[in-house]
């Protein structure tokens, strides 16, 4: 059996004063894709920023281990040049640093200018290179952008906050596509580096992209674990109503 | 004054204006300086230089080692222009005193674009004459490489007296990137420049200046530009070292149809450094259009960043950014953005945004593996990044290798 890269144990979140999170558990193994349902605002977006170490997450209580280290305290640049990386929901905007830049910058040398300019032409992202990061770009934009930044960081597990929200039918496929290429999907699950945590509000990204694991977040607690599609199909039939059965 | 010559009358005008102050910055006492400056000797070589002065006019892009990408060379030392050659036949330079000599027609070029009583500082320019440079591109000629031209202080406490006149003549295209600097000994000094610059028909001049003093220094200069139908003019200032006192306020005037104008500005000051910086266009011409952008940085000096754009004439457009950041306590960023219209059909527009560098800038940097003060450095270069769109590659160069310089003291 393959070893855990991330074991979270007990993780209790507060967000300015005010819990979010209570008493989490979640361990993912290496090579593995975790996805996690749940409504808006039930702490999904919180657990990636605490899993990635945003400062205005505080763990009042548990711990989380990352390749067998515990870093509940380790700052966020070291969690990321750990092997940790993220896709945010809506980043901010840096004026003055190129799209071009920003990829350059996560790869940290890894990469030679050809294959910099590789991950560019297949997230698309020519037209967008010269660019300042995320000024005025487009949803599914925003996703390709975050895509070529973590292609070029190569991180060992991959945090997803929604990847489909926001993407047009069109670059929902291609999105799919890279997220595979990231997860390393075409290689057997034993000889897979990379491992991933999806936020997904619809489940759309489950028809591009395999999980092994599914749970629900409902009110800041995970209350079901299990098949993702299984999980996807009783929450598309019954709505989170159903899960709620299950909390009480 | 009926009765009296042009020259004798701007001779009156500048007395009576003797001690008018500035309209904006600090009074300077002129009496506190030294007017008079003794003759350099002239370097038909400008790379037998002193080794001092010449690492301090390369920190301004002023090369005279090898300077094969020169369309020309002026240097004036205090009031002596030491050096002086040419490499583009489309081109004249030469100091203005020779200059006025040399053509009688130049006479009325002198003091058109900015007035001789403006305030007195113009007034004691004309009243104590230095020199300047005079550079001229002939009609329809197209320089490759940029002119660079040097204005030096070497004497302790000098009050250096410039004037300069920059004529690009129809259809043609001038380079200039000119260093402004001072001996590295920090001892006080004053730099009163005039620079008149004349865009004719057709006509493009890009004018990088790159300021480069000492904390004694006190800076004055003065600057107005006329541009004729179709001209460009496109301005680039750079100051990041430290200054005592620096206001200026360049004024251009787009006289023809469908001019353009452009003014890009990168300021930053440390502690004690004093800057006024404006810049204005009056549109005048029908379809002009102007740029202007400031990016100031603070830490811990004070800064005025001023902006104005008149608008006077069918459907003329310009545009306006202020953008401030105050890296550290003590730092005083006033971003002033003006505009005035004067008719129906006109679009005008300004942003001004002062304060510090976000938050969830640096957070995002970090998410992506850099230190926090990898991320700073990393949105400061961004801040102070300005496109320019026309320059040539080389000049381009040497405004980022003079942001490259100062970032590594800002940080």
């Amino acid at each position: 059996m393959s070893e855990p890269i991330l074991q979270i144990k007990d993780l209790s979140v507060e967000v300015e004063n005010r819990p979010i999170l209570h008493n989490v558990n979640l361990t993912i193994n290496k090579g593995e894709t975790h996805v996690l349902f749940g409504p808006n605002g039930n702490g999904k977006t919180t657990l990636l920023m605490t899993i990635m170490g945003a400062p205005k997450y505080k763990v009042t209580h548990g711990e989380i281990y990352f390749k067998g280290q515990n870093i509940t305290s380790m700052p966020m640049d070291e969690r990321a040049r750990m092997g940790l990386g993220m896709s945010v929901q809506r980043p901010p905007v840096v004026r003055g640093v190129k799209t071009r830049d920003m990829v350059a910058v996560c790869s940290r040398g890894k990469d030679t200018p050809e294959e910099l300019e590789g991950i560019i032409r297949s997230t698309n992202l020519i037209e967008l290179m010269d660019r300042d990061i995320n000024y005025g770009f487009s949803g599914g934009e925003i996703k390709r952008s975050e895509l070529a930044q973590l292609l070029a960081q190569k991180p060992d597990l991959v945090l997803l906050d929604e990847p489909e929200s926001g993407v047009d039918l069109v670059n929902i496929s291609l999105i799919g596509h890279l997220i595979n290429q990231l997860l390393q999907k075409k290689h057997p699950i034993r000889e897979r580096e990379r491992s991933g945590l999806i936020i997904t509000h619809t489940g759309h990204i489950l028809e591009y992209v395999d999980a092994r694991t599914g749970y629900v977040l409902l009110g800041g607690t995970i209350i079901c674990e299990g098949d993702p599609h299984e999980i996807l199909k009783t929450i598309v039939k019954k709505g989170y109503e159903e899960c709620r059965k299950c909390m009480a | 004054m009926h009765g009296l010559n042009t020259e004798d009358l701007y001779r009156e005008k500048a007395k009576e204006a003797s001690t008018k102050p500035s309209r904006f910055g600090e009074d300077i006492d002129l009496d506190n300086y030294e007017h008079n400056a003794e003759e350099m000797p002239y370097y038909s070589d400008p790379s037998k230089l002193p080794l001092d002065a010449k690492q301090q006019m390369l920190q301004t892009g002023v090369i005279v080692d090898n300077n094969v990408q020169r369309s020309g060379t002026i240097i004036q030392m205090d009031h002596s222009v030491i050096h002086s050659s040419v490499a583009d036949p489309g081109i004249e330079i030469m100091s203005t005193l020779n200059a006025l000599e040399k053509y009688e027609w130049l006479r009325s070029y002198y003091w058109k674009a900015v007035a001789v009583d403006t305030d007195k500082y113009t007034a004691h320019v004309e009243l104590n004459p230095g020199n300047g440079y005079f550079i001229r591109s002939l009609p329809g000629s197209k320089t490759v490489f940029p002119v660079q031209a040097c204005l030096y202080i070497g004497k302790k406490n000098l009050a250096q007296s410039v004037h300069n006149i920059i004529i690009a003549e129809e259809g043609s295209e001038l380079h200039i990137i000119t260093g402004c600097t001072t001996s590295p000994h920090e001892e006080a000094a004053m730099h009163l420049g005039i620079s008149e610059f004349y865009v004719k028909k057709n006509a493009k001049i890009s004018f990088t200046m790159i300021h480069n003093w000492t904390p004694q220094v006190a800076v004055r200069p003065r600057t107005g530009i006329i541009i004729e139908e179709n001209g460009i003019y496109l301005s680039n200032y750079v100051i990041m070292r430290p200054v005592k006192s620096l206001q200026t306020n360049p004024i251009a005037r787009c006289i023809g149809r469908n001019t353009v104008c452009r003014f890009n500005s990168v300021v930053v000051t440390p502690p004690g450094s004093n800057i006024d910086l404006g810049s204005q266009v009056i549109l005048d011409g029908e379809g002009s259009r102007t740029e202007i952008i400031s990016r100031t940085i603070t830490t811990g000096g004070s800064i005025v960043a001023r902006g104005y754009i008149e608008g006077n004439a069918p459907n003329v457009k310009g545009h306006l950014e202020c953008r401030g950041l105050i890296l550290k306590g003590g730092g005083r960023i006033h971003a002033i953005p003006e505009l005035k219209g004067n008719l129906a059909g006109i679009d005008l527009s300004h942003e001004a945004a002062v304060g510090k560098i976000a938050e969830e800038e640096v957070e995002y940097l970090m998410m992506r593996g850099l230190t926090r003060d990898e991320a700073t450095a990393a949105i400061v270069r961004g801040f102070l990044r300005v496109d320019i769109e026309g320059l040539p590659e080389e000049l381009d160069e040497q405004i980022k290798k003079a942001v490259e310089i100062a970032e590594k003291d800002l940080m």
